[in-house]
């Protein structure tokens, strides 16, 4: 049981992380058709998330809730992927983030539709068919920038080279992902798979030997978490035992 | 056809409450007026994001953060329905947001002010948005078509705005000793920008008569000052809370609430571009543009190779 | 104070100037994305209907952006976009010699004819 609320809770953490990263963008983003579009992504990872944190209160028990689990839990009891984390740079950057999170979520969604804890598929279920959405929104955006301009190329060249190295993490299995056979190794196939075609339609190199970075699954995370918790803890922290 | 013909048989349309539509020919100074109007309504809609953008991060709890994100996502639509209500005047949305970044254009200076708290995400539902309601409803029947269907539009939506900022501070006014003083604070706070947001008094508006006559404009700044004063009078006292006005009385002669002196030097001051954040706001709204240009330029050069790739 | 009494109000914009709007001429950008005109098919049945415009860069973003835009409350299951260079209206001038000579032509309604009640379903 550990295992699995350990495992739901890395997933609940993943998507209101990213959520949570793309919020920042709202009132702030490029064009204004862009800037609903990614708040619709960001509204669909909370949601997410949502879902997750109430599935994994009701098996922590000790009366856990959504926001016990979201908003009182340290940096290192946070178990998200040090992607997730890392700073939002420029739309570029942000957009290369979305991409390479959304297709790790596509596969991993995709296999949990045969899982066997039916709570969990249909969790997945739903969530499918946003992160098909993502994944096709950001991938376009990916193909756009990369085969843009000369300009937007190299922001994309740029991001690359400060995201690549959080991607591994996400297929490096964890004791609960160990526990609960999730075939990371498949996924990372399909994952690479589809990387690699839309990063080479949008002739751009994926680097190769990059020393990749883990321990977010374990709570070791980079120094970003810790302000990013700190912001958006702050009124649950400061008011304990509050309803809002 | 001479000109005063044609102007007086496009007022008799507007008695009439017939539309008017893009192609239509209309009188240079009403097309003006409206480009104005529309565009500073959209501007507000776009700076409005941001004040309470400043909270999405820092939301309490995980519903009032998706709530607050949605809410605020809907403005950015309802600035886009607007833009594009203003586009079928022969206006660009670059040339309007070139408006807005010059100065040449204003918005709602309520967007000027700070918001301090969370509470502020409360009184911002409640009242800010409560104002702008009543200014936008009548507005769903303005004379100009597109603007006409664009305020339905944004009508429906806004509906829960309001709501869900009066819940916000419901929830604050049962809570701890904390929660009602923040509840409170920011209550006094909004209050009295919120009955500026009307605009200044009817005698200082000489050319509402000729926007009313337009029907671009439907109820004279003080009637739908009093009406939303009489509205939130009575709503307060389900919160518990007061309205910071000590001379706030309901008058049985006039069947309406008396109110004290609005300080007008504040609203021709914040106005004036010296409000507390109007440095701010507009500071992000061009960073925001300047920083998305490579992006915007990116996908057009993009789409542009491809359609020449198709053509070859 | 005197300064603003005659700007234009509505609500509390400010003016930066006197009257009429300060519309320079109409420069066309062309760095600005193309302007489209979307259609929404609301439900199964229906026939799509204009709801607004939006800017995008080709036709798949167009639709991505009305889904965005213009779908956030289930508004719609259905989609068209048109970009709006290629919409040809009719000139509302010639309003009256278009439309005017069908209203004398009532007898294509059905309320023209009298027919006894009696006769049923028709």
């Amino acid at each position: 049981m550990k295992h699995l609320t350990d495992y739901i809770l890395h997933l609940a953490d993943n998507a209101l992380i990213m959520g949570q990263r793309n919020a920042e963008w709202c009132g702030h983003g490029p064009i204004l058709e862009q800037d609903i579009a990614l708040t619709n992504i960001s509204l669909d990872l909370i949601g997410q998330s949502r879902y997750l944190y109430q599935y994994a209160a009701e098996l922590a028990g000790n009366n856990a809730t959504e926001d016990s689990l979201a908003y009182l839990r340290t940096e290192r009891e946070f178990k998200n992927c040090l992607l997730t984390e890392q700073p939002n740079g420029d739309w570029g950057q942000t957009i290369l983030k979305q991409f390479l999170f959304s297709t790790y979520q596509l596969y991993l969604f995709e296999w949990l539709q045969q899982y066997q804890d039916e709570r969990l598929k249909a969790i997945a279920a739903k969530a499918l068919k946003e992160v098909t959405y993502h994944v096709r929104w950001s991938s376009e955006w990916v193909i756009r920038l990369g085969d843009g301009t000369e300009e937007s190329k190299q922001r994309m060249l740029n991001a690359i080279d400060a995201l690549w190295m959080y991607t591994g993490e996400m297929f490096i299995p964890s004791e609960s992902e160990m526990a609960l056979q999730i075939p990371l190794d498949r996924i990372y196939k399909q994952w690479d798979a589809k990387t690699k075609a839309v990063l080479n339609e949008a002739t751009l190199l994926i680097p190769e030997k990059v020393f990749m970075q883990k321990g977010g699954k374990s709570g070791v995370h980079t120094e970003y978490l810790g302000y990013i918790l700190t912001e958006m803890q702050y009124m649950q922290r400061t008011y304990p035992d509050s309803e809002w | 056809m001479n000109s005063m013909f044609w102007e007086e048989l496009f007022q008799q349309k507007i008695d009439n409450e017939i539309k008017i539509e893009p192609k239509d020919r209309m009188p240079e100074k009403y097309r003006q007026t409206l480009i104005r109007q529309i565009s500073q309504h959209a501007h507000s809609e776009i700076v409005g994001m941001l004040p309470e953008g400043n909270w999405i991060t820092r939301a309490p709890s995980l519903k009032r953060k998706a709530i607050l994100l949605a809410k605020v996502q809907d403005e950015a639509g309802h600035g886009l329905y607007l833009y594009s209500a203003a586009e079928t005047l022969g206006i660009s949305r670059d040339e309007m947001y070139n408006q807005l970044h010059t100065g040449k254009a204003k918005y709602s200076s309520i967007f000027n002010y700070p918001t301090l708290t969370w509470a502020d995400m409360g009184a911002i539902g409640w009242l800010v948005d409560g104002a702008a309601i009543m200014n936008q409803v009548p507005l769903c029947r303005t004379s100009y078509g597109p603007y006409a269907r664009a305020m339905v539009r944004i009508c429906k939506e806004e509906s829960f705005h309001q709501r869900q900022g009066f819940e916000i501070l419901l929830t604050l006014s049962k809570g701890t000793e904390a929660q009602k003083a923040m509840c409170q604070d920011a209550i006094d706070r909004w209050w009295w920008p919120s009955i500026m947001m009307f605009g200044p008094t009817d005698d200082a508006s000489p050319n509402t008569e000729q926007s009313m006559r337009w029907k671009i404009k439907r109820f004279s700044n003080d009637e739908l000052r009093q009406k939303f004063i009489n509205m939130i009078a009575e709503q307060v006292k389900i919160l518990g809370m007061t309205l910071p006005d000590p001379d706030l009385k309901w008058n049985e002669e006039r069947k309406q609430y008396d109110f004290g002196k609005i300080n007008w030097e504040e609203f021709w001051n914040v106005l004036a571009g010296n409000g507390p954040c109007n440095k701010q706001r507009l500071h992000a709204r061009i960073k925001a543009w300047e920083d998305g240009a490579w992006v915007r330029d990116a996908a057009l050069a993009y789409s542009e190779k491809k359609q020449t790739h198709k053509a070859a | 104070m005197k300064l603003y009494t005659n700007k234009f109000y509505y609500g509390d914009y400010g003016e930066s100037k006197h009257g009429a709007a300060d519309i320079s001429s109409p420069q066309t950008n062309k760095q600005e994305w193309p302007l489209w005109e979307i259609f929404i098919r609301s439900r199964q049945g229906l026939d799509h209907k204009h709801v607004g415009s939006l800017h995008a860069v080709d036709a798949a973003m167009a639709i991505e952006n009305a889904r965005d835009v213009y779908t956030r409350r289930m508004e719609g299951i259905s989609i068209w976009a048109v970009e709006s260079k290629h919409i040809h209206a009719s000139n509302p001038d010639d309003a009256a010699n278009l439309y005017e000579p069908s209203n004398d032509k009532v007898y294509r309604h059905p309320t023209f004819y009298n027919l006894p009640d009696a006769i049923k379903h028709m």
